[in-house]
């Protein structure tokens, strides 16, 4: 029987004394590890490409429309606008994906934050690294919102640019009626992308929740993904009008209210204090379920 | 090293104080009446009372679904236990989890990867979770890492390019980014080849030399015998014995062996002469010998010669773990049902 060799005194003594401190830097790097993580993913990438075609499909069809109908066309008040100024394809755009597109990849990468972890069985490894399981579900929350905003850039900039290279720049005419510049036009394109992100973190917070409650990836993105439509079927039913305003998606279009001079911030505010319940709430209950949960994944 | 005197057979789970740790002091772990109880009803772990001495090589044993797995997450905090008390590196678990993992390496249930990304990248993503780990050191720790397992050529590719071997060895690799005063291993030579089987165990040897105390689970009885200075047999979720190696082997009764062409003869001789359990196989004849066996050895030797038995070979082999594992549970190493 060969047993392990005595510990000479020779041996160079490497072992670990005592528990060691934790840093500001090291509490941080799991953030960023989660960033990295996020966006070095082709699966990532490719949703945000798919994001980017939005734009560009609403572009096109525009432009062939319009090209017969010298911009007479009817549609939507700002398909309408689109012909006039490549801006409003930005809006356009935003108006469009935030219903569908926008909800599903956020879906998708919300809901698979943990599970898929749990599905790899990676995370036995990171919470016995030991990354705390508050840290690490504040970590998952930081980088799909990363995600969200840069859904919503990739939707916007796309349009930006194969707006300008369709239609015409210029001076900006507002819902109201109101001509803005250009340059306070591209602000106000700031103003409502960050908008629209933050109107995703309620189903963030949702996503977050249910990939705590599954080990399946794929079952944690079909929950949450049929969420957003299920809730968006019942926002649509008169018979529940006490109830829509608590929907999360009920106030999603109001950014159209920025477009106006002055800018109208009553729904806005409702928005993203919905929101914020949303994520108090549900991010309560996936912390509550996932510090207590027994990992056997 | 030192090793601790006493082996008691747990009655029933409840009694075990043996393993005492040699000069070290605390034990590494302890869990006293540990227990848990799944959703289902089924119970994994009954009643666990284990103590692992500091700087042991520490071989946890046991069939297939008899709870080695369900201890070892226990005592990693990833599961709470239904009662009973988990203690690692002198703290509960799984409360005391942030202070005591960063000072453990631990390997569970295989390797888990991140296929999308590469070896190296795998290990920073690790690395990143543990908060106490210096983010300015990690590139070399990292480095040093995959070099020790033997991965620094294959570093950059894609780890879902890998090989189970190399998957398992990247997942210890992950276990030893930082120096370790505990390095649990669960099943760490599945799916190797022999090769990657005796790296692994050189590696352990390694590690415990270093002074890492070593917690290794496995089914296969002659790996804990060739790594491991203590072991402890679970069975059913119960624990069935803890001590050290040698103890646990001196429990089997060695046997006596004769090699020879005359089979049936030579079983004669030794029937007559008091051995039994004869068992006649292949060109060799084996029986069991009685506690005064080793004075009779010269008589039966002589038996055999003068009754014209070709002897070819002749002499006792030693007891191994199996031999213990089923005189303690009288059952074979089959899968727990």
């Amino acid at each position: 029987m060969s047993q392990v060799e005595a510990v000479g005194p020779s041996r160079p003594q490497t072992v670990a004394a005592g528990p060691r401190r934790g840093t500001p830097a090291g509490f941080l790097a799991l953030f960023l590890s989660e960033l990295g993580l996020t966006f070095r993913r082709m699966r990532t990438i490719a949703l945000l490409g798919v994001l980017a075609l939005v734009p560009i499909l609403i572009g096109v069809v525009v432009k062939i429309e319009t090209g017969d109908t010298n911009g007479r066309g009817g549609g939507p008040a700002f398909i309408a606008q689109v012909t006039q100024n490549g801006v409003f394809l930005a809006f356009t755009a935003l108006v469009v994906s935030l219903p569908v597109f926008l909800p599903m990849t956020v879906g998708v990468v919300a809901g698979d934050s943990v599970a898929g972890e749990a599905t790899s069985g990676t995370l036995r490894y990171l919470l016995v690294a030991p990354a705390g399981r508050t840290r690490l579900l504040a970590a998952k929350f930081a980088a799909a919102m990363a995600f969200c905003v840069a859904a919503t850039l990739a939707v916007a900039l796309s349009a930006l640019l194969i707006g300008s290279i369709l239609f015409p720049l210029g001076q900006v005419t507002l819902l109201s009626g109101d001509t803005i510049s250009l340059g306070s036009a591209l602000l106000r394109v700031v103003l409502i992308c960050a908008v629209v992100a933050l109107s995703l973190a309620g189903l963030v917070a949702i996503g977050l929740f249910v990939s705590t409650l599954t080990g399946s990836g794929i079952a944690a993105m079909a929950t949450t993904v049929g969420l957003v439509i299920i809730v968006q079927v019942l926002d649509s039913f008169p018979q529940l009008h006490a109830v829509q305003p608590w929907l999360f998606t009920h106030h999603w279009l109001s950014f159209a209210d920025l477009l106006r001079k002055p800018m109208y911030w009553d729904q806005v505010w409702q928005n993203l204090g919905l929101q914020a319940l949303y994520v108090a709430v549900f991010g309560s209950a996936a912390w509550a379920r996932f510090t207590s949960r027994d990992i056997t994944a | 090293m030192t090793q601790s005197p006493t082996l008691e057979t747990t009655e029933g789970g409840r009694t075990a104080e043996a393993g005492a740790a040699p000069a070290g002091g605390a034990p590494v772990i302890r869990t006293q009446g540990l227990t848990k109880r799944f959703g289902g009803g089924q119970l994994a772990v009954d009643g666990l009372d284990l103590t692992v001495p500091r700087g042991s090589v520490f071989g946890f044993l046991g069939p297939n679904g008899s709870g080695k797995t369900t201890t070892i997450r226990m005592l990693m905090g990833l599961i709470a236990p239904t009662s009973g008390v988990a203690t690692v590196l002198g703290e509960s678990m799984p409360q005391a989890t942030s202070l005591v993992l960063p000072r453990v390496g631990a390997l569970i249930e295989g390797p888990a990867l991140y296929g999308y990304l590469s070896g190296r990248d795998n290990l920073a993503r690790f690395d990143a979770a543990d908060p106490t780990a210096d983010p300015r050191t990690r590139k070399a720790r990292v480095g040093a890492a995959l070099e020790r397992v033997g991965l620094s050529a294959a570093a950059g590719k894609k780890a879902r390019a890998y090989s189970l071997g190399m998957k398992q060895r990247l997942g210890l690799a992950a276990a030893l980014l930082q120096p370790r005063e505990l390095l649990v291993l669960d099943e760490p030579t599945n799916g190797l080849d022999p090769q990657g089987m005796r790296e692994i165990r050189a590696l352990v040897r390694e590690v415990a030399a270093e002074g890492t105390t070593v917690f290794l689970s496995s089914h296969l009885l002659d790996e804990i015998e060739q790594v491991c200075t203590h072991a402890a047999v679970m069975s059913k979720g119960r624990l069935l014995v803890q001590g050290t190696v040698a103890e646990l082997a001196a429990r089997a009764q060695g046997r006596l062996v004769v090699r020879t062409p005359a089979v049936a003869k030579a079983a004669e001789v030794l029937r007559e002469h008091g051995v039994t359990d004869v068992r006649p196989a292949e060109g060799r004849v084996d029986g069991a010998l009685e506690a005064a066996g080793d004075e009779l050895l010269p008589g039966l030797c002589a038996a055999l010669v003068a009754a014209g038995v070709p002897v070819h070979g002749f002499g006792v082999e030693r007891g191994t773990l199996e031999d213990a594992f089923v005189a303690l549970t009288g059952e074979g190493f089959d899968v727990a049902g």
